[in-house]
């Protein structure tokens, strides 16, 4: 049995008070409700405050750079699909920098998972608007709020067709601790966006704007309904729904759609040389 | 007296299916013994563009493209413009009695009379093939095997116009023309391979497990040649969403174990090279193909040139070891690719092979490969090497730490684009952080221990050495063989691994020379330079070209 204490508890460079310790708390939770040993899991993260979490936890890490957690992600499940593989970073790290992974990884739906602290600012770079920044956000590098518009996450991927979407809220631990662990379960690409209070920077959504505002669904609510899920994913103002916004299992992952894993994961197989000369003569 | 020696070159627009025909002669070629050397030039653009194929065909290995043309076969008027000026005596000219032009050498085709339009390039295989004497029945075979898989209801219709075509050809052979001579008997099958088929050959039998690329000429092909034996093969080839997700999903798959590629060419790799410098950090292993093309920006995309070796040997933020192959020709792309696949894998990080258009598509026969001799990589080292706790980074003398790979024992394995300790985690302790620099470059030592030395041909104090990089290798070795057979005393040193360069190995014979000439792809001298920093030796005499075409060896002569 996994116990929470595997996970280990470490020192951190986070700011008191910041919402990123209930969420490794939760996390370490999730893997414990999944069963998942430290050395099953692989945690890849980008760059940021949110990105040095997988450091504070025991299991593989793969840091990389800033903006490409979910390409490398993708790639070491790909090689090896028996990992679990976490890609955890922050909003101006997956939506920003590396904005255009975040699309093509909904499209190509492997089995990965992706954790999004969102701050809503950067805050490894001391608060400048992130692209989930709310209008009007005071920064100050955007004196006079960010020029762009506030960009919706957990809309667009309902919308790509993202089979498993979910909001949590770091305000809320035991409740994203269950949605996390829902999301590793998933078979295919799962998001969970995860409000993240920046007592630092962002002054505007605090715990307490955020505690005014989320509510969790309804026992009754239906994943499935995808109409429902889009309406549930662009409501985001005086309430906030917070729980598991879509989930869909019509599209297998990407690791299924590839022959070449069907025999196994890729690490350490033996190569086949009969196969081999049979490529050579092609050329002949 | 029969031809040793023989250029022809079949030109027309791109639809016409020059390739097609072009590469079925090369086959029918290296079936039967002859060896060959294909140089193709092409517009970037799907169809029409004025494109040629050509085939330098011989008894010996041809060592590089040559201008002169013995056989032009034109399937458009334009290639009776542009390279009728380019035959040399006792040339021939194939062309459709359209637009065939009057004159001594000129074969006028009625490709309308011996066969249906879309077959002319089977009438121009007909005509050719018995102009250079190849058995109608090896012909007859590659047809069959070509249509075989996708229109096998055309193959009678082609067997009938290659007959007809051939009996035509028959009557009208010119009495001054002598052929080609036969080629001497070969131990053993021969394969056809362009630079860019060998290196995905080679990656496969380096166990090459993972690839992922954006598309970009010319190194697109490498991927494609992958994907065509991926399921067969257990390889994993991805279309990434651009060159930054590519050598990240390489480097994330390489983490995990799989043995991974990339390839490019320049400015796909200027998206890559931050992920350079994450493999150069966190000492992942990954093989990195750059197809060189014309730059700067998008250059000339179907063209060659050899201007990309400052900017890889340079590429990737931060200090880290790294090693640069140049291949020279297929079977060098060959064995370099799977030297480069074990050299990233012991030194744990990126790896270069850096290759260039006139090579990728540049097809040679080379002896059958056999998978006997594979020498694949294995990924990670033993859980039975490491000590407790396991430290990914553990400083050690040769600065290679044991790479374990995650979730393949009991291990937890870190790693960190960050400054990190020995086991992995992000660190600002500034002590640790000069030790891990050194320890990073520590490895450079056993890369260059391992380097593949220059190679060296003719006579000990020449009063002439020419120095040449990649695929340079064959004008100027050409070049070398003219000059002596005019009494000239002329030696070549060619590099095959262009970093780290290990100048005991090479600077006594520039020393020794009278006269060093440089001879490269690109318009300052790059590779010169290079040897000017690292030895101190300055080469005076360049010999460059950056026109997007290939050496030949009249080219370096003109210049000398
Ligand atoms: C290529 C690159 N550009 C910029 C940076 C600087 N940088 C580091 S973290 C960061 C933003 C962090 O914001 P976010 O991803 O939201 O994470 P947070 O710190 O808020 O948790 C930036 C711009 C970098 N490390 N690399
Ligand atoms: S800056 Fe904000 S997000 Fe970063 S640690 Fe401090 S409170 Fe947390």
């Amino acid at each position: 049995m996994v116990t929470v204490s595997d996970f280990g508890n470490y020192e951190t460079a986070w700011c008191p008070g910041c919402g990123n310790f209930p969420i490794l708390d939760a996390v370490k939770q999730a893997l414990v409700l999944c069963d998942l040993a430290p050395r099953d899991v692989l945690f890849v993260s980008g760059i940021g405050q949110a990105a040095k979490a997988p450091h504070y936890l025991n299991a593989n890490v793969f840091n990389g750079l800033h903006g490409r957690a979910i390409p490398v992600a993708t790639g070491a499940k790909l090689a090896n699909p028996d990992l679990a593989v976490i890609a955890e970073s922050g909003d101006g790290c997956m939506y920003g920098e590396g904005g255009n992974h975040f699309l093509a990884a909904i499209r190509r739906n492997p089995d990965i998972t992706v954790l999004v602290h969102d701050n809503r600012v950067y805050g490894l770079t001391k608060g400048q608007a992130s692209p989930t920044s709310p209008d009007g956000l005071v920064t100050k590098a955007q004196p006079n709020g960010p020029l762009s518009s506030s960009f919706n996450p957990v809309a667009l991927a309902v919308l790509m067709g993202a089979g498993f979407v979910a909001r949590g809220f770091a305000g809320m631990q035991e409740h994203l601790a269950g949605i996390v662990a829902e999301a590793i379960r998933h078979k295919g690409l799962s998001l969970v966006d995860i409000l993240q209070p920046c007592v630092s920077f962002n002054k505007v959504n605090t715990y307490a704007w955020y505690q005014e505002r989320c509510r969790v669904l309804p026992g009754d609510y239906d994943p499935a309904d995808k109409d429902l899920a889009l309406r549930t994913a662009m409501t985001f103002g005086d309430e906030i729904p917070i729980g598991i916004i879509c989930r869909r299992t019509d599209r297998p992952p990407l690791e299924d759609r590839i022959p070449a894993l069907a025999p196994g994961p890729l690490v350490g197989r033996p190569l086949d040389r009969e196969a081999l000369q049979g490529v050579y003569e092609n050329y002949l | 007296m029969p031809l040793t020696d023989m250029h022809i070159m079949i030109g027309g627009e791109a639809g016409q299916g020059l390739v097609t025909i072009g590469r079925l002669l090369s086959k029918a070629f290296t079936r039967m013994g002859w060896h060959i050397l294909v140089t193709q030039d092409y517009m970037s653009r799907i169809r029409g563009g004025h494109n040629t194929f050509s085939v330098r065909v011989g008894t010996e290995a041809p060592l590089a493209p040559r201008q002169e043309i013995d056989l032009l076969v034109a399937l458009n008027r334009e290639t009776v413009e542009l390279h009728r000026k380019d035959m040399g005596p006792g040339g021939i000219l194939l062309a459709d009695s359209g637009f065939a032009p009057a004159g001594d050498g000129v074969i006028s085709v009625p490709f309308e009379d011996l066969g249906p339009r879309k077959m002319e390039n089977t009438v121009a295989l007909g005509v050719i093939g018995d102009l250079v004497d190849i058995d109608a029945e090896v012909l007859r075979r590659l047809i069959r095997e070509t249509f075989q898989r996708k229109h096998p209801e055309v193959i009678d219709e082609n067997l009938a116009t290659l007959s007809a075509a051939l009996a035509w050809a028959r009557g009208i052979r010119p009495a001054a023309w002598d052929g080609l001579s036969r080629p001497m008997e070969h131990e053993g099958k021969r394969m056809m391979l362009d630079g860019n088929e060998a290196v995905a050959l080679g990656a496969l039998s380096a166990g090459c497990r993972f690839c992922a690329f954006y598309p970009m000429t010319p190194s697109t092909s490498i991927p494609l040649t992958l994907i065509a034996h991926g399921d067969a093969m257990g390889v994993v080839v991805e279309q990434a969403e651009d060159e930054i997700a590519a050598i990240n999903m390489a480097i994330g798959a390489s983490f995990s174990g799989a043995p991974s590629m990339v390839a490019t060419s320049g400015g796909g790799f200027a998206l890559m090279t931050e992920g350079v410098s994450l493999a150069g950090m966190t000492e992942t292993p990954v093989v990195i193909v750059v197809a060189q093309r014309p730059g700067p920006a998008t250059g000339l995309p179907t063209r060659t040139e050899q201007a990309d070796l400052e900017f890889v040997l340079h590429a990737g933020h931060g200090e880290f070891p790294r090693a640069v192959f140049a291949p020279g020709d297929p079977i060098t792309c060959h064995d370099l690719t799977v030297c480069a696949f074990h050299i990233a894998e012991r030194y744990q990080g990126p790896v270069f092979l850096l290759t260039d258009q006139y090579l990728a598509d540049s097809l040679r026969d080379v002896s059958l490969l056999d998978a006997s001799n594979a020498d694949p990589v294995v990924s990670g080292a033993k859980e039975a090497d490491v000590s407790t706790p396991y430290r990914r980074f553990a400083f050690t003398d040769s600065g290679v730490s044991p790479r374990l790979l995650p979730g393949k024992g009991s291990h937890l394995v870190v790693a960190d684009s960050d400054e990190h300790t020995e086991d992995g985690h992000i660190t600002e302790d500034l002590e640790v952080r000069t030790k891990m620099v050194e320890k990073r470059l520590r490895k450079l030592r056993g890369i260059l221990s391992e380097v593949v030395p220059p190679v060296y041909e003719g006579e000990e104090r020449p009063d002439l050495l020419f120095v040449a990089w990649g695929s340079t290798e064959g004008a100027v070795r050409e070049a070398a063989f003219h000059l002596r057979r005019e009494g000239r005393s002329v030696a070549t040193l060619v590099f095959h691994q262009v970093w780290p360069l290990d100048p005991s190995r090479f600077l006594s014979r520039l020393e020794a020379a009278g006269e060093v000439v440089a001879v490269e792809g690109n318009a300052t001298g790059q590779f010169a330079r290079l040897i000017r920093r690292e030895t101190g030796f300055a080469i005076k005499k360049l010999v460059l070209r950056y026109d997007g075409l290939p050496f030949t060896a009249r080219y370096i002569l003109s210049r000398i």
